[in-house]
């Protein structure tokens, strides 16, 4: 300080005194105690302070909170009979397919149908639906069907359109009905048939067509050789020790499947886990079928060969010479093995033929089984369960003579579509249009409505009355669950207009016609039949008939006359049937079996077709049947005949609606009333490139052992061999956790997936699985739970087929929870590996660090088309939907476990085995899925993992799964 | 110790404290040079591409990017760990370095700090919006107390990754920030512009350059420095966690952590490389930054490099021996799959073209360095693509697997981040001292810091 030059300036009374204080501070820089601010006891320390105003500011941020907007809510004035909120109530009814029915029960929340079940004692259904079904629930609340009643575009009441129809009715009655024509599809309802016959008994010269574009006119013709009267034939597998199928697909198309599929699944099973024989199943196919997955042997062959092969093995079979196949024929060697084969179970053997089989391949069938004596132990001949059985084709093509001609002046189509679906050389929608009175009922405004004056929005099934029958000639009454969404009337309505009742309602229509059937005691009887879903004693009984008379001589082999031309195949799509589904999301989306191509078809080629063609996959092709030329894009499948084409209808609609229109290609255009399931075709390589959406690019299991398969034979000398390819890692650092309330787990018999997909799709109605679309599938974006993953095995040319459905496997040890940074996915005490949607922040860590690769992202709001009212309608409201960037995953339908086990505890008793039911299990045609409690070791899937074949997928990495699977088995022929 | 006599000086001769901080406050207080306007005007867009893509992401959800499951992480991680990567070098060089006395490091530490909290802010962006819900996740995944009594999962590697990153950066920004202080206070003793003097006034936190100032941060600086260098090493073995904890082929390896690191250290300096060649040529720095200094950091990529090499020859060799099929598989697939070709170019760049740096001519060649330098940030970017998207793509069961193809968007996220890292690294070359000068200072003259050049620095009289 001193030391100081200028003024002696100070700068406070201390400085001047020079007080020592003053000069501490001045030579400490920092006042004291700037370094801790000094907290006494009661005092507050600065560290303590800044941790407190620090807090107060982070807290004060987290107290916002989403303002729920208003809404009202109205109470039940009364409450309606049986409705308690939250729990669901299901109704029993029917679905049918080209007027088939399965017996269903639908599950109603508050008044919504929700979800689709199979009816347990329904014969066609026995508790399991196939994927169609499964999906129809997503019909019901579709958008784009069509809302109103329009002519020529504007918009009409339903007063307006039954006066107009009922004075056409009446102006033809002066002729007699001359010119007055009713087009439906096939039809097994009896009331609908009865009042069509009422109708004609008004018209007498009216005529009633009939078109189903995948119909059974085949089967018809050949019951009509073999019999010479109409029959319809089924097949009990369970009495069937070895099957030959030529060209069938009997386990999943059909209206039979179901319970085929069923039958023959426990009969393997039953081999397996018993010491029962097990069957042999030969599919004997044109194009590989789902169904021939399941085959001990698969013989691919040309279309035009089935006749031949067929003819041989009959041949073979009887002794007899057949004519013109006096010598075995060369070109089948395997037809010694399998007849003999047959012959050693004869009485226990059955052949069936395909549905898209030619006739004479019908015949044949039925021969085989006669020399076979399997009429009345695996086949059961019996009247026709259509109501008319008619050559539909034939019926078709007079009607559409008769347009041309101008010889039909009305014409009313009650359903169907054959605008886009008759054979594209008919020419039917030129000589539609040469009809004077067009009315069109339909369920959208399609191909076909586009051409008619009138559209009649028609009622879904599940919201209308009605009836069907099962391929058993079981009747169904079909029952409503919810007013109709759109309005819309039944054709069973509409056909009641006509004939002058247009206010009848469709349950007096049903009730007046089985009140005639069954006038005593009706109501109880009506009652009962709603209740179970369908009509007691209503299966058509056996008769006996006898197939006989000679091997019809082969079908014409079309040929284009062009070298080195192809055989063309049709098929129903596996998604949209015929094409009706094509505005059903679920169904585009799902996986095809085999192909596992979504919202596509293309045309099949074997490896070696393609080879010939100069064609790659996602190359286009341009096939050309008669003076039809069609440009399809290409993908390759294993186990296609060479020289073979297969092309799945449905697809290319154009007026199918937002999700529907422009998919694939349509392959109707290529299909000729000559042709309706093969044609010579011709094929050359065209220019451009198509991309393909698939959920599954590899199909070589790289010599990993994912799925384990084994012939019988192998089985029985060595019942460990599932077990023999890795090494499971039994330490662990830790004590297991214990579970001592229910330990739930799942088995999947390999040896009975058919890969149908009904599991896919249940659980996607389930639990409000959103669908994706094309360019999301292709960017592998895909949200199934449960997807089916299918290897093959052996030869490139005819490889042999595996089905693995793959979900969660909860593992007990899941790598996915140890990662999640929020704890988002983590293990219940019942060992299920769970979901807190509300948690997860969505990092994918888990999906990464999953093996099985079963969890699904929300990458974008897939859930955007819920925002429509009307699709809310449709959700399971006991599963949240998802928000985008949220994981998620099959949880083994908790929701469904939860709600037995409030139940149990209600009734103060352990859930019961059997009582949960996932809805991949509950769906499954063959049986294969079985959930429940492991540390029940009473319970079918205790005792299923108990078994020698059970293993787990990817073991050894010590995940220890929940879900693991049991070998699948075959029973190949040796002499083959 | 003829050798040491062979290599270039730390500083070119002739320096007075005076001079250098004449020298290296004159690049900040002269006038804004024309090509500093065009450099930021570009990092400036490509951070715009940024936020729109953000927005994007942020309307739409991640589902913007290629990826997919299998393949749940793609560029954004593939760029998040890059730049953390890069970040390593910030702390090696100026904690490793400081606390082994090397005094080479002063001239490069300054702006491999400020480069490596550039590259943790670039490198956050993608922990925040890789996420599905970023919304939540921005607060999610830290341990906040709530009514619900919700925790985070401490068992995830993602947490310890939270916490490794967070602290990482906290401790990178106050190490920078505090190194500071002194030359905050040169600037503003000498900005003439008012808002200059206010500016650096207040960031100088009051700074006089006391014995008592001096000896605060000496003790900080030294305490930091401890704290920050176990973060050396912590930081990318956490990171390597991330994928060393999962149980997928290729990515379950206990080596994981050392070659991670190595990784990190290697293409921290190759950043480093690439930032001060230019840097010092735009301005005239090459007396401070000197061949002695690109020499060393050649030799040191060098090393690190040879240590990746042999991590990745650990992987090639364990894929054979472990006699694991899924391993095997793995390898294979790196190498012959259809990402085979990145792969090679990986090899290419991260080890064959390095190998010029055992040449003295090659590592005396300022543009050879350079290039290298740039061939290594490559290789290393596409280092991190081939353990997450290749290791992904294919694992288990055949049939989930699938392709990742980046989108524009995948693109846009990582240009983006390009021109966060720049724009920031130009505020930075243009406001703040590049180089410390109160360090130069100490190795221009050898004395202590404290008593240098006190007519500057605003001291007590």
């Amino acid at each position: 300080m001193k030391t100081l030059d200028g003024p002696n300036f100070w700068r406070s009374l201390e400085e001047y005194a020079e007080t020592p204080e003053f000069s501490e501070m001045l030579g400490r820089e920092f006042p004291r105690h700037a370094s801790e601010w000094d907290g006494d006891e009661d005092g507050v320390s600065r560290r303590r302070f800044l941790e407190l105003s620090g807090a107060s500011l982070a807290l004060a941020g987290l107290t916002a909170c989403v303002k729920q907007p208003r809404e009202g809510l109205v109470p039940y004035v009364k409450q309606p009979e049986d409705v308690v909120p939250g729990r669901p109530l299901f109704f029993a009814t029917g679905f049918t397919l080209s007027g088939y029915a399965t017996g269903i029960l639908v599950e109603s929340n508050t008044g919504r149908p929700t979800k689709v079940e199979g009816n347990p004692e329904h014969p066609a259904s026995l508790g399991a639906t196939d994927v169609f079904a499964q999906a129809s629930i997503l019909s019901i609340y579709d958008p784009d069907r069509s809302q109103t009643i329009t002519k020529l575009g504007q918009i009409r009441t339903w007063p307006a359109f039954a006066e107009e129809l009922q004075a056409r009715v009446k102006t033809s009655r002066a002729l007699f009905g001359d010119g007055f024509r009713v087009l439906t599809p096939t039809v097994t309802s009896p009331t609908l048939a009865a009042k069509l016959r009422e109708l004609l008994g008004v018209l007498p010269k009216a005529r009633w067509h009939q078109w189903e574009p995948a119909g059974r006119d085949a089967a018809r013709a050949g019951a009509r050789l073999a019999f010479g009267q109409p029959a319809d034939v089924r097949y009990d597998f369970a009495n069937a020790d070895v099957v030959v199928s030529l060209d069938a697909d009997p386990f999943t198309f059909g209206p039979g499947s179901l319970a085929y599929a069923r039958a023959f699944a426990r009969r393997r099973r039953d081999a397996a886990t018993g010491g029962a024989a097990p069957p042999r199943y030969y599919a004997i196919e044109s194009t590989p079928s789902a169904s021939s997955t399941l085959a001990d042997h698969r013989i691919p062959l040309k279309p035009s060969e089935l006749h031949a092969a067929a003819a041989a093995l009959l041949s073979a079979v009887s002794g007899a010479a057949v004519s013109g196949n006096a010598a075995p024929d060369a070109r089948y060697p395997w037809v010694a093995a399998c007849a003999k084969d047959l012959k050693a179970h004869a009485g226990r053997a059955l052949v069936i033929p395909g549905e898209h089989a030619p006739a004479e391949v019908h015949a044949l069938a039925h021969l085989l089984n006669e020399a076979l004596s399997s009429f009345g132990v695996t086949v059961f001949a019996t009247d026709p369960v259509e109501s008319e059985p008619v050559d539909q084709l034939a019926s078709l093509s007079a009607l559409v003579a008769d347009m041309k001609a101008g010889k039909v002046d009305t014409l009313l189509v009650l359903g169907g579509n054959p605008a886009f679906d008759a054979p594209s050389d008919l020419g039917f929608v030129e000589a539609l249009q040469r009809v004077t009175f067009r009315a069109r009922v339909g369920l959208y405004d399609d191909e076909t409505s586009q051409y008619c004056q009138w559209h009649v929005n028609e009622t879904h099934e599940l919201e209308a009355w009605g009836d069907a029958r099962a391929f058993d000639g079981t009747v169904t009454i079909l029952q409503p669950l919810i007013e109709p969404l759109y309005g819309g009337k039944s054709a069973l309505e509409v056909l009641a207009a006509a004939i002058g009742q247009p206010a009848a309602k469709g349950l007096d229509l049903v009730r007046a016609h089985w009140q005639k059937q069954h006038p005593d005691g009706f109501d109880a009887f009506f009652r009962k039949s709603l209740h179970d879903g369908f009509v007691a004693g209503s299966a058509l009984p056996p008769k006996s008939l006898q197939a006989k008379g000679t091997v019809p001589a082969p079908p014409a082999v079309p040929r284009t006359g062009i070298p080195g031309d192809l055989e063309i195949v049709f098929r129903p799509d596996p998604g949209l049937f015929d094409g009706r589904f094509a505005n059903n999301g679920w169904l585009q989306e799902v996986p095809k079996p085999l192909t596992k191509l979504t919202w596509d078809n293309a045309a099949h080629l074997s490896a070696g077709t393609a080879k010939g063609l100069g064609v790659k996959n996602e190359d286009f092709v341009r096939l050309k049947v008669g003076g039809a030329t069609l440009d399809a894009p290409v993908w390759i499948l294993p186990s296609q005949p060479d020289g073979v084409v297969t092309l799945h209808l449905g697809h290319g609609r154009t007026r199918a609606g937002r999700v529907g229109n422009g998919t694939g290609v349509n392959a109707y255009r290529l299909r000729a009333a000559a042709g309706l399931w093969t044609a010579a075709a011709s094929a050359e390589k065209t220019a451009g490139r198509y991309e393909f959406a698939t959920s599954q690019q590899h199909f070589n299991m790289e010599g990993r052992h994912l799925v384990r398969t084994a012939t019988f034979e192998e089985y029985r000398r060595d019942p460990e061999f599932a077990h023999r390819v890795e090494e499971v890692p039994k330490i662990s650092m830790y004590p297991g956790f214990k579970y001592d309330q229910h330990a739930w787990g799942l088995s999947v018999n390999l040896s009975s997936c058919t890969g149908c997909n009904a599991c896919v799709v249940a659980c996607q109605a389930e639990n409000n699985i959103p669908t994706v679309g094309k360019d999301q599938v292709r960017r592998g974006r895909e949200m199934h739970w449960i997807r089916i993953d299918r290897y093959y095995e052996g030869s490139p040319e005819n490889p042999a087929a595996h089905n693995q459905p793959v979900m969660c496997m909860h593992c007990e040890q899941a790598p996915c929870e140890l990662v999640c940074p929020v704890g988002a996915t983590t293990h219940s005490e019942e060992g299920i590996n769970e979901m807190t949607y509300n948690r997860c922040i969505g990092t994918r860590y888990c999906s990464n660090n999953c093996p099985y690769k079963v969890r699904r992202f929300n990458f974008l709001d897939y859930n955007k088309d819920k925002h429509l009212p009307v699709l809310t309608l449709l959700a399971n409201p006991n599963v949240t939907v998802r928000q985008r960037g949220v994981m998620e995953k099959c949880n083994y339908c908790i929701q469904r476990v939860n709600r037995a086990r409030m139940d149990a505890e209600k009734e103060n008793r352990r859930v019961r085995d059997g009582e949960v039911l996932t809805a991949c299990q509950q769906v499954c045609p063959t049986e294969a899925l079985v959930f429940g409690d492991l540390n029940d070791k009473t319970s079918k899937v205790a005792k299923l993992k108990a078994e020698q074949l059970d293993y787990g997928m990817l073991v050894e990495l010590n995940t220890r799964p929940r879900t693991t699977y049991l070998a699948k088995l075959t029973n190949p022929n040796k002499d083959l | 110790m003829s050798a040491e006599a062979d290599r270039p000086p730390v500083i070119a001769p002739g320096y007075s404290p005076a001079t250098v901080t004449d020298k290296i406050s004159a690049v900040v207080l002269r006038k804004t040079p024309k090509w500093w306007f065009v450099g930021f005007a570009i990092s400036f867009i490509a951070l715009q591409l940024l936020l729109i893509s953000m927005v994007k992401l942020l309307i739409l959800g991640v589902g913007i990017w290629g990826i997919n499951i299998p393949v749940g992480w793609g560029f954004a991680i593939v760029n998040f760990v890059w730049w953390i990567g890069i970040g390593h070098a910030g702390t090696l060089i100026s904690a490793i370095l400081l606390l082994l006395r090397q005094t080479w490091r002063t001239s490069i530490n300054r702006f491999a700090e400020a480069m490596t909290l550039f590259a943790v802010a670039a490198a956050a962006q993608f922990v925040l919006f890789h996420t599905g819900r970023q919304w939540l996740a921005v607060y999610w995944l830290f341990p906040y107390p709530n009514t619900m009594g919700v925790w985070p999962q401490f068992r995830s590697p993602l947490m310890w990754d939270v916490f490794a990153v967070s602290t990482y950066a906290t401790i990178s920004a106050i190490f920078w920030f505090v190194g500071l202080f002194p030359d905050l206070a040169t600037l503003r003793d000498r900005s003439k512009h008012w808002f200059g003097k206010v500016a650096y006034g207040m960031l100088a936190m009051g700074w006089r350059g006391s014995a008592r100032h001096w000896h605060n941060y000496e003790v900080a600086s030294l305490l930091l420095a401890g704290l920050a260098t176990p973060l050396v090493v912590s930081v990318h073995s956490v990171v390597s966690f991330d994928f060393a904890v999962g149980i997928l082929p290729g990515w379950h390896s206990t080596i994981f952590p050392p070659y991670f690191v190595a990784g990190a250290i290697y293409s921290g300096f190759a950043m480093v490389m690439t930032l001060s060649i230019p840097l010092r040529k735009v301005f005239g720095l090459e007396d401070f930054i000197t061949m002695r200094h690109l020499q060393n950091m050649a030799k040191i990529m060098l090393a690190t490099g040879l240590i990746v090499a042999y991590g990745y020859g650990i992987e090639l060799f364990m894929a054979w021996y472990s006699g694991n099929g899924f391993e095997t598989y793995m390898m294979k697939n790196r190498i012959f799959g259809p990402y085979g070709w990145i792969w090679f170019l990986l090899i290419l760049c991260n080890i064959l073209t390095p190998q010029l740096l055992w040449l003295r001519r090659v590592r005396s060649s300022v543009l050879g360095l350079f290039f290298i330098s740039i061939i290594v940030n490559v290789g290393m970017w596409l280092e991190r693509f081939v353990i997450i998207v290749t290791s992904l793509h294919r694992d288990f069961l055949p049939s989930s697997w699938d392709m990742f193809t980046p989108t524009r968007w995948d693109w846009a996220f990582f240009v983006g981040s390009l021109g966060l890292f720049f724009s920031l690294m130009f505020l930075f070359i243009r406001f703040l001292p590049v180089i410390s000068i109160f360090e130069m200072r100490t190795i221009a003259k050898g004395d202590d810091p404290a008593s240098a050049d006190t007519k500057d620095m605003g001291a007590v009289p």
